[in-house]
């Protein structure tokens, strides 16, 4: 006997402790140690979200109605898996290329990254899924009930609200940890631990029934064997055609449920660990139907008759007085049910978020002209809305149908519902012929024969359709009839329904693929993903243009968050052979970029997004024939060759850099010379004009003298420091330095920059905006050379802002050693044709009076950071104009 | 008859210096310290002598020498141009350019004096 409080109590523990377990992993992520915790392990366990409360309690009670059929429900995902090599392989293959984000981005993105095909998929697996979160809800509730029930004082009527405070506190968590991260690449940790957490649970709970059960209850495998053939099972014999159309059905949803497809390919760390699970997970199937039969015979023979058999995995050991045993399997059967909702409402709200809410709001703002704004935050509430919206609908749903019997049914009924994506999923990762029309054409049919023949009637009669549709067909047309179509009689609804819906959606594909052209975009895109293994590179779906990488830079910015996305510039710049933040805007860059993008937006929004930048540069004839091309010379493309030209087209790029700057160099020593020149004989022709004045002795009143010898006087300076600078420069270029190396706290430093800055500019309103708490890090280092370029990039921006309130910003940030000071203002930024110039001597790119300098600092500074073991450069896209200084926070010896 | 000189330079120092020692000869100085407006400004103040920076902010002078020899009417006006730069380079383009005469700073008062008086039509 087990109060109810207690089962309460020990319930929010368990939640707390996957809460706990969740954040502890996340915690670890962003770390970057998680190691073990990206196993071939994890993944396995990680992909039970198989098992249901629907597979934890029903297959009991499935036994007891039909036998030994559970077991197809088990039988076609182990098929799926022993057979990985053809078809997940693949999946997972083109999952991580492609970065993909959900089974609707992949239709979406197969089939020309076209919108269309995602929407109908996203409404297909909401309307699936739904009723399929409301199964899981009913679960919880009725495992509640059958506690509730023995302990007197919690009304029936408590417990109807288990539901709503199950769907809340899931919402909750699949927001916590389910919308940290914007990139489905990114992954959840979190979440994925703590689906294996309970994948375990479940699997724990119910062995440990089954052991009760059969050396307990009963005396031993040989009694169960005893008790079974008495038992009224061993009467059921197979019908084959349902026995085969239950194996095939599992197995197609294996591939296409959402959640499947999430833990599957999006949360895949490894291609390998497939191979592992390709085992692992059919034994974990095999372990999870073991005790089955036996729990159903000893259920039926030991609990009172009425008892209902979906609930005996429960009601055993509560009867027997096992009260420890019955909270175990409770908190099995809760763990399957948490488990698929919240894997479910990610999937879900992904492809919401991605494929309704972004494209309804890109052309928003398309129309409106306006200028996106931060597109991440919008993404990441849209995401958390959907999540909310999916738990909500689902028990509305729950509440609605009353947790009628009409919800018992719903797990084969969502597998059909989900299975229409298969034709369109395998034509389009096996046949390059696959139009996105004939998709179009094979979903939309199998949805429509799925709601007619299954999902509707499945309310029973006068809920939906009428008892006289169901019985005479509409408007009594008999082979209209819902259970009986086009007069195909006696056959059991759900094989019916199977039969047309996947019958005519899979010739409504193909013949309407085989009669349709694909675009170019499809073509590439087909070549792409059934060649997925030999074809790594050389997807061309964009032409060399004329767009600015800073715009690229702006937009990635605002989807992958300012670290990541320059990240990202940096690294490709880097493969190009070049420095600095902007790569050259090659067609393979602008695909890698669509891709990065597309692990958070979904195929089709990135390539919308990066079309709107780079304009009509889409695929051409040529392109097509190249893709042709290349998938036809595939045999005789040795990867070596192209590694080589790789290489080779590479070294040419620095050749020709390094050639350009060569050119500059020459011409950059003239015109040094006579800057040079300029700078000095400047000053000295005031000095030796005015001096020549007084010297002649010309008839001068006593101010005019001072102020000309004063004049005299402030050139001479000028004349000195032009000198120090030059001096200072020829010394830190040539290396010739010493650097006297002390530790001070970064702040000190920065407060010193900020001080020694206040004169220049002075008279303005200037706002400095620093975290001051991010800046308490201790650098070794030459602190006063360090100073002067804080120095003069502060007082830079306090000159040349030219915003009407301006404004600094500085940025502090460590990583692994290395320190970076971001210092960015709110003005009109450097013009792009500049930015490679402001480093260089004397680059002044305003008028001297105003900057009452030779134009030395930035150049400095330059060999300063050097000489620290640093750089300092320009970040462009930041809205104002943003310096970046790194240094080691110790010197590297 | 007052003489108008008209110095286009932008350091404010040397314009002092340059608009003291002529000015002090009975000229009137007027001054122009920026190269993009240089013509609009010769083309109203209709000045007898120009005296030119090659380093000027926006506009070259020697730029603004080319714009000033191919409009009509001021083929012929007297231009002193002044460099700081020093080298044989610049000579050569001021000369074909079409300048009157080329000086390199720092100039001798004495020197920029004569040049002034001999360009205005003084001069001995």
């Amino acid at each position: 006997m087990v109060p109810f409080n207690i089962l309460v109590l020990g319930c929010l523990i368990y939640v707390a402790i996957l809460f706990l377990v969740a954040f502890l992993v996340e915690r670890r992520a962003e770390a970057a140690r998680i190691g073990w915790l990206r196993s071939s392990v994890i993944y396995t366990l990680s992909l039970s979200i198989y098992c249901t409360a629907w597979t934890f309690y029903g297959a009991v009670g499935y036994a007891v109605r039909s036998g030994l059929e559970f077991m197809t429900i088990y039988l076609g995902p182990t098929l799926v898996f022993v057979g990985w090599w053809w078809i997940l392989r693949k999946l997972v293959r083109i999952g991580r290329i492609h970065r993909v984000t959900s089974i609707a981005d992949l239709i979406s993105a197969r089939y020309g990254k076209s919108n269309l095909l995602g929407v109908i998929v996203t409404v297909l697996a909401v309307v699936g899924i739904t009723p399929y979160i409301a199964l899981q809800l009913q679960s919880v509730t009725l495992s509640f009930a059958v506690f509730a029930a023995e302990t007197p004082g919690w009304a029936q009527a408590d417990v109807k609200w288990t539901a709503l405070w199950v769907a809340t506190g899931l919402a909750l968590f699949t927001v916590l940890f389910g919308t940290r991260n914007l990139d489905a690449n990114e992954q959840h940790h979190g979440v994925v631990i703590a689906i294996a957490v309970e994948a375990v649970v479940k699997l724990v709970a119910l062995l440990a029934v089954g052991v009760f059960v059969v050396w307990m209850v009963a005396d031993g495998p040989g009694d169960i064997a005893r008790k079974i053939a008495e038992s009224p099972l061993s009467e059921w014999r197979p019908a084959a055609g349902r026995w085969a159309g239950l194996i095939f059905l599992s197995a197609a949803a294996v591939l296409t449920l959402p959640r499947m497809f999430q833990v599957m390919v999006v949360e895949n760390a490894e291609e390998r660990h497939l191979a592992v699970a390709s085992w692992a997970f059919p034994l974990y199937l095999f372990l999870m139907s073991l005790f089955v039969i036996p729990i159903a015979v000893v259920g039926l023979e030991v609990l009172p008759e009425g008892t209902n058999p979906d609930l005996f995995v429960l009601s055993l050991p509560l009867a027997l007085d096992q009260g420890g045993l019955a909270i175990l399997a409770f908190l099995g059967g809760f763990s399957s049910a948490t488990s698929m909702v919240i894997v479910a409402a990610i999937a879900l709200a992904t492809m919401v978020s991605n494929h309704v809410v972004m494209p309804l709001w890109l052309s928003v703002v398309a129309r409106g002209g306006k200028e996106p704004g931060d597109v991440r935050q919008l993404l990441l509430r849209a995401r958390r809305l959907s999540i909310a919206g999916v738990l909500a609908l689902g028990y509305a749903y729950y509440r609605i149908t009353g947790g009628s019997e009409a919800l018992a049914a719903i797990g084969l009924i969502a597998f059909l519902g989900l299975a229409q994506v298969l034709p369109a999923l395998l034509g389009g990762i096996f046949w390059r012929g696959a139009t996105r029309v004939g998709a179009a054409a094979g979903l939309l049919v199998g949805f429509a024969l799925w709601l007619y023949t299954l999902f509707l009637p499945s309310f029973g009669p006068d809920v939906v359709f009428s008892a006289r549709l169901l019985a005479e067909g509409p408007w009594g047309i008999a082979w209209l009839r819902p259970w009986a179509l086009f007069g195909l009689e006696g056959m059991d609804p759900l094989l019916h329904a199977m039969f047309w819906s996947l019958s005519l959606n899979a010739i409504a594909f193909f013949g309407t693929s085989v009669f349709t052209f694909p675009s170019p975009i499809e073509r590439v895109q087909g070549a792409q993903f059934v060649n997925v293994f030999e074809l790594q590179t050389g997807a061309r779906s964009w032409r060399q243009s004329a767009v600015e990488a800073e715009d690229l830079l702006v937009m990635a910015q605002r989807i992958l968050g300012r670290d990541a996305a320059q990240e990202f510039f940096h690294a490709e710049a880097e493969a190009q052979g070049k420095a600095g933040l902007l790569p050259d805007t090659t067609p393979e860059f602008i695909e890698r970029l669509e891709r990065r993008l597309a692990g958070s937006v979904g195929a089709a929004t990135a390539h919308a997004m990066v079309g709107q930048i780079v304009g009509g540069a889409f695929v051409s004839v040529e392109d097509l024939m190249a893709v042709a091309n290349e998938t036809a010379q595939i045999m005789e493309y040795s990867s070596q060759l192209e590694a080589k030209s790789e290489e080779l087209s590479r070294t040419a790029r620095q050749l020709r850099e390094a050639n350009a700057k060569l050119t500059d160099l020459s011409v950059q020593k003239d015109a040094f010379l006579s800057q040079i020149s300029h700078e000095l004989r400047t000053p000295m022709t005031s000095i030796r004009a005015f001096s020549e004045i007084l010297r002649d002795g010309a008839a001068l009143d006593e101010e005019s003298r001072l102020r000309f010898s004063s004049i005299i006087h402030d050139e001479a300076i000028r004349l000195t420091r032009l000198l120090d600078d030059l001096l200072d420069l020829s010394v830190l270029e040539h290396g010739q330095v010493t650097l006297e190396l002390g530790t001070a706290s970064l702040r000190s430093l920065i407060d010193r920059a900020v001080m020694s800055s206040a004169s220049s500019g002075a008279g303005r309103d200037f706002i400095i905006d620093r975290d001051v708490a991010a800046e308490a890090i201790m650098v070794t280092t030459d602190i006063g050379r360090l100073t002067q370029v804080f120095i003069n990039i502060v007082s830079n921006a306090r000159k040349y802002c030219d915003a009407p309130q301006p404004r600094l910003t500085i940025r502090v940030r460590e990583r692994r050693g290395v320190v970076r000071v971001d210092f960015t203002d709110n003005g009109s930024g450097i013009p792009r044709k500049s930015q490679g110039l402001i480093f260089e001597k004397f680059a002044r790119l305003t008028d001297t009076t105003k900057a009452g300098g030779a134009g030395l600092g930035l150049a400095i500074c330059r060999e300063i950071m050097r000489n620290l073991g640093g750089n300092i450069s320009y970040v462009p896209g930041q809205g104002g104009a943003s310096f970046r200084v790194v240094f080691p926070k110790v010197p590297r010896s | 008859m007052d003489k108008h000189v008209l110095l286009i330079e932008d350091e404010p120092n040397i314009i002092e210096a340059i608009r003291f020692i002529l000015s002090r000869e009975g000229w009137k100085v007027s001054a122009h310290a920026d190269g993009t407006t240089a013509l609009d400004v010769i083309r109203q103040a209709r000045p007898h002598l120009v005296i030119l920076d090659v380093m000027l902010p926006g506009q070259s002078g020697f730029d603004i020498l080319q714009a000033l020899r191919s409009e009509p009417g001021l083929e012929t006006l007297p231009v002193l141009m002044l460099t700081a730069k020093g080298q044989g380079r610049d000579r050569d383009l001021a000369d074909r350019y079409g300048a009157s005469h080329f000086m390199t700073k720092p100039f001798s008062n004495a020197e920029m004096l004569q040049e002034v008086r001999h360009l205005l039509g003084q001069g001995a």
